[in-house]
């Protein structure tokens, strides 16, 4: 029996893109192979061990009842449970049906409708379970992933910045595509940990890291956004991989209503996104104490 | 030598001592010998502690200023990702150091003087060393007092030592916010404590403080209360430090840097700037 | 090669008057086919050139070698939040004002490792991270960044603590300025008393006509470039041409912040409505901070691998708009956008006097071009300081 730390990688509703960005850590998959037992990563490995487990990477949405049930039962199988990716921290871009009709989107996808047995709603994992640590991203970033298993193995509480995606762009000096180019961006409503990739492609950020540390949504949408596109557009523009997270969500719906095309919540949700959010989800915000 | 005033030099720490709940206190002595032996600081006076691969954290010194074999004592509390990670260290294990760096406390301006020292809570450890050089050269002053409360008896920090400080000299009163069946000292805040001192002379009386923001702002007003200037009140004040020594620009209080103008103040110079709300 | 020019006219230091404090500074004559002979003889000395060029719709700051690669023939427009390129009627290599970067990013780089943790068998060895020595050669620098280095030279250099790496590298500059010759809309300099005149602080400081640069030399450094050009002096006309160039840039400053007695001002109205109002614009995405040529703040961070046996300190540009900058206790002492927005505002323009003896603003506006909201911090000021303090 391995005496390592045991790491398993769970998938819920998603796409499957952050266990590959795990994957894709080519130059340092074998460091982590060496510091962890990978127990349970069934994207790498038909092996799959029974709990419990040290550390639990969970990505994806909670959007079916058997899902529900897993995700608690997975909670208490695992010491230290992170979610990855904006599916499991706000939902995920399946989110949208949290804003629009769920039959309705059955039945324009499938044939066959009446197959399909899933929730109403995408919600993230922290509305079910406690989450010990929360990773950003549409994927994630693979080297935020590092730090945060690199912590844990050196026994030091995880964390990761919260500023926006502005500064790490200026760092790398990009221009501002919106001062430059006249293009929106999400990147100063949006928390950093991309890397600020997409302005450095002279596109702006689509916000795929969810909301910074207190966003001006209303400066954004007002300021930012209307400017440049309309009030749908601007709504659309917010609404995508994290259009549940609390923040894009109450800005959505009232650029929306503005637009007069209202997009309430799911009644089965709570008015504010935010009561489903539980405040309590670790990002190790710390830097000096006495 | 190197000039790199990011440096850490590394430490290893000699021995632990258990103080209260979540509080504990590290004897620390520089690997280098020649180091070590210059080491050199005043009360008041902190140290960055540094974990490579968790990070920095600024922390008082607690010990006493001429500290026999060149070892220095921090007490810190576990309240954070850097102080946690602390926590987990022995006798025998590494820690960077980078220091000492900061202001003092006033120790000669307390010559010839009565002292008051008003602290909360953990507050006390970065008054220790003024202590210790007070006790030390107690001639030189005339009273001595201490004022010192915690919520609950139980946090109530360097008990033991108290018996042997009163022995040489000190004052001590201390309070509490809840009492339990033991206690049979005051019960309420701090400054209460200097409202009810008697005898003092507050024209010759240097007061320090050190605690929580708001235990401090009434310490001194109550010291103002009692006649005592505000050029002989003197507070230590706590910000986000990274750099120390006035470069990163996180400790600003409006034009002072905490690191470097402070962490001690004389109060008439930061007591606008307190008053402001997030500032 | 510049030694067979023959029209290259040798100036030995010993011939030139002392320039430092002359009201009326010696002024020579590069003509323009022969600005590349000096990036050839800065790249001989040793320097890196970095100098202006076009990248990403905008002039940056960037490697230089040849001639070829400064923006031609291009402008910029600025005002609140807005910069666009123009192509301009003429092929001036300067004639714009600044953009999006300043020269701080090659004193005080972005990203830059402090010190190595290894860990070995006889536990933690903590050295200092070499730095690769640099010989900065800067050709473009505007009077307000002159007096942008200026101020950073006091963060970064004080008698008790200097920065190695800002040290090394600000030692070994070299400064070749050149004078605006246009303003933009968001230029205040004249406020600042730091431009449109580059009056110090340059090695060489260069004044574009359409035939070439009259040129004036600010440095012994400076001088021992100039002894290998093929200067002239400089005519009549070429000097009074150049000063009617410099007038215009001069003449084109509308904007202006009123720095009477700002320090109390700002000080006294830390309370004043404006600074809730200037939060609710504002997105605090700490642009402003990070294209301003002064902001020094910043964080720094440990990079390791899984092993957390060699770890680095690395410093990194940070904010005071960033919530997490004021942490301590528990909490953002800095909770808001109100209180970021005000200290950065206050810092700049009051506490900073106290910190360093100067205002830590220059005027350039690039707070205001690249502010994406386009918040106006010389409008805030006005509306701060209008009314009765608080």
């Amino acid at each position: 029996m391995s005496t390592l730390p045991k790491l398993a990688v769970a998938k819920f509703a998603s796409c499957d893109g952050c266990q590959l960005t795990l994957l894709h850590a080519e130059d340092e998959l074998l460091a982590i192979a060496d510091a962890v037992h990978i127990a349970n990563f069934a994207e790498a490995s038909s092996r799959l061990e029974p709990a419990p487990y040290d550390i639990t990477l969970v990505e994806g949405s909670i959007t079916t009842q058997k899902d529900r049930r897993r995700i608690v039962k997975l909670r208490s199988d695992s010491k230290y449970l992170i979610t990855i990716g904006a599916c499991a921290t706000a939902g995920g871009i399946q989110a949208l049906r949290n804003f629009a009709d769920h039959q309705d989107f059955l039945r324009a996808v499938y044939a066959r409708p009446d197959y399909i047995q899933s929730l109403a709603t995408s919600t993230p994992i922290a509305a079910h379970v406690k989450v010990d640590f929360e990773l950003r991203g549409c994927p994630i970033d693979k080297s935020q992933l590092l730090e945060v298993i690199a912590s844990l193995l050196a026994g030091h509480r995880p964390r990761t910045s919260s500023e926006c995606v502005c500064q790490p762009c200026k760092r790398r000096g990009t221009v501002c595509v919106v001062v430059a180019n006249n293009q929106p961006c999400l990147g100063p409503v949006t928390q950093a940990g991309c890397g600020a990739v997409c302005p450095a492609f002279d596109r702006g950020c689509y916000g795929c890291f969810g909301p910074a540390a207190q966003p001006n949504m209303l400066g954004l949408s007002d300021r930012l956004l209307q400017p440049r596109m309309d009030r749908a557009q601007s709504a659309r523009f917010l609404q995508t991989f994290n259009s549940y997270a609390p923040e894009f969500s109450a800005a959505g719906q009232r650029l929306w209503q503005l637009a007069g095309q209202p997009k309430p919540l799911h009644p089965s949700l709570a008015s504010s996104p935010g009561d489903t959010h539980p405040a309590a989800v670790g990002q190790g915000k710390e830097t000096t104490e006495e | 030598m190197t000039n790199n005033p990011w440096l850490s030099q590394v430490a290893t720490v000699e021995s632990v001592t258990q103080e209260i709940d979540s509080v504990a206190t590290y004897q620390l002595r520089l690997d280098d010998p020649r180091a070590a032996q210059r080491y050199r600081f005043q009360p008041g006076q902190f140290n960055m502690l540094y974990l490579p691969s968790c990070g920095e954290a600024a922390i008082s010194h607690s010990g006493p200023p001429s500290h026999d074999g060149n070892r220095f004592l921090h007490t810190i509390r576990f309240v954070g990702r850097v102080t946690d990670s602390i926590a987990k260290l022995q006798a025998g294990d590494q820690i960077g150091v980078r220091g000492p760096f900061g202001s003092a406390w006033p120790m000669r301006q307390c010559v010839g003087q009565d002292v008051v020292i008003v602290t909360g809570g953990l507050g006390l450890a970065p008054l220790r060393p003024a202590i210790y050089h007070l006790l030390q050269g107690r001639v030189d002053y005339r009273r001595v007092i201490l004022l010192y409360g915690a919520r609950s008896p139980g946090l109530l920090l360097y008990r033991r030592e108290m018996e042997s400080w009163q022995q040489s000299g000190l004052e001590v009163h201390l309070t509490v916010d809840r009492a339990d069946i033991d206690w049979d000292g005051a019960v309420g805040i701090v400054p209460l404590l200097l409202d009810r001192l008697e005898g003092l002379r507050p024209d010759q009386t240097q007061v320090l403080t050190c605690g929580p923001e708001v235990m401090m702002h009434y310490a001194a007003l109550a010291a103002v209360r009692l006649g005592v200037p505000k050029s002989a009140i003197w507070l230590s004040v706590e910000r986000n430090m990274q750099c120390a020594f006035g470069m990163c620009g996180h400790c600003q209080l409006g034009p002072v840097f905490v690191c470097r103008d402070g962490p001690v103040f004389r109060y008439d110079q930061v007591h606008q700037l307190l008053k402001v709300r997030d500032l | 090669m510049p030694a067979k020019d023959p029209t290259r006219c040798h100036v030995n230091a010993t011939e030139l008057p002392v320039i430092d404090h002359s009201p009326t500074p010696a002024q020579w004559f590069l003509p323009r086919q022969s600005l590349q002979t000096l990036l050839d003889q800065l790249q001989r000395l040793g320097y890196e050139v970095v100098g202006p060029r076009i990248d990403q719709a905008a002039i940056v700051y960037d490697q230089i070698e040849s001639v070829d690669e400064l923006p031609a023939g291009w402008t910029d427009l600025q005002s609140p939040g807005q910069y666009r390129l123009q192509p301009r009627a003429d092929d001036a290599l300067f004639g714009y004002v600044v953009g999006p970067h300043s020269w701080k990013k090659y004193l005080f780089p972005p990203l830059v490792n402090l010190m190595r943790s290894t860990k070995t068998t006889d536990g933690w060895q903590m050295q200092d991270e070499p730095q690769e020595p640099r010989r900065y050669a800067l050709l473009g620098v505007r009077a307000c960044e002159l007096a942008a280095i200026a101020i950073q030279d006091r963060v970064f250099l004080s008698e008790r603590y200097t920065d190695p790496l800002y040290q090394q590298r600000r030692h070994a500059l070299l400064i070749i300025a050149v004078n605006c010759t246009q303003a933009a809309s968001t230029c205040f300099c004249t406020s600042m008393q730091s431009g449109p005149r580059c009056t110090s602080g340059f090695d060489l400081a260069l004044t574009e006509l359409p035939t070439g640069f009259v040129v004036e030399i600010g440095s012994p450094g400076g001088q021992a470039v100039a002894d290998d050009l093929p200067l002239r002096p400089a005519t009549e006309q070429e000097r009074e041409s150049s000063s009617l160039a410099r007038k215009t840039a001069f003449d084109q400053i509308t904007r202006q912040l009123d720095t009477t007695n700002i320090r109390d001002k700002l000080m006294t109205r830390l309370e004043h409505p404006r600074w809730a109002d200037v939060a609710s614009r504002c997105l605090s995405c700490a642009n402003c901070t990070l294209v301003c040529p002064t902001c020094f703040c910043h964080s720094v961070d440990d990079v390791t691998d899984l092993t957390s046996d060699e770890v680095i300190r690395q410093r990194h540009w940070d904010s005071c708009f960033n919530m997490d900058f004021s942490y301590a206790n528990g909490g953002a002492v800095r909770d808001n956008v109100r209180s970021r927005y005000r200290q950065w505002l206050t810092h700049k323009l009051a506490s900073w006097i106290d910190q360093f003896g100067s205002s830590g603003c220059v005027g350039c506006g690039r707070c205001i071009t690249w502010c994406p909201v386009g918040i106006d911090l010389t409008e805030e000021v006005a509306a701060i300081c209008s009314e009765p303090s608080t």
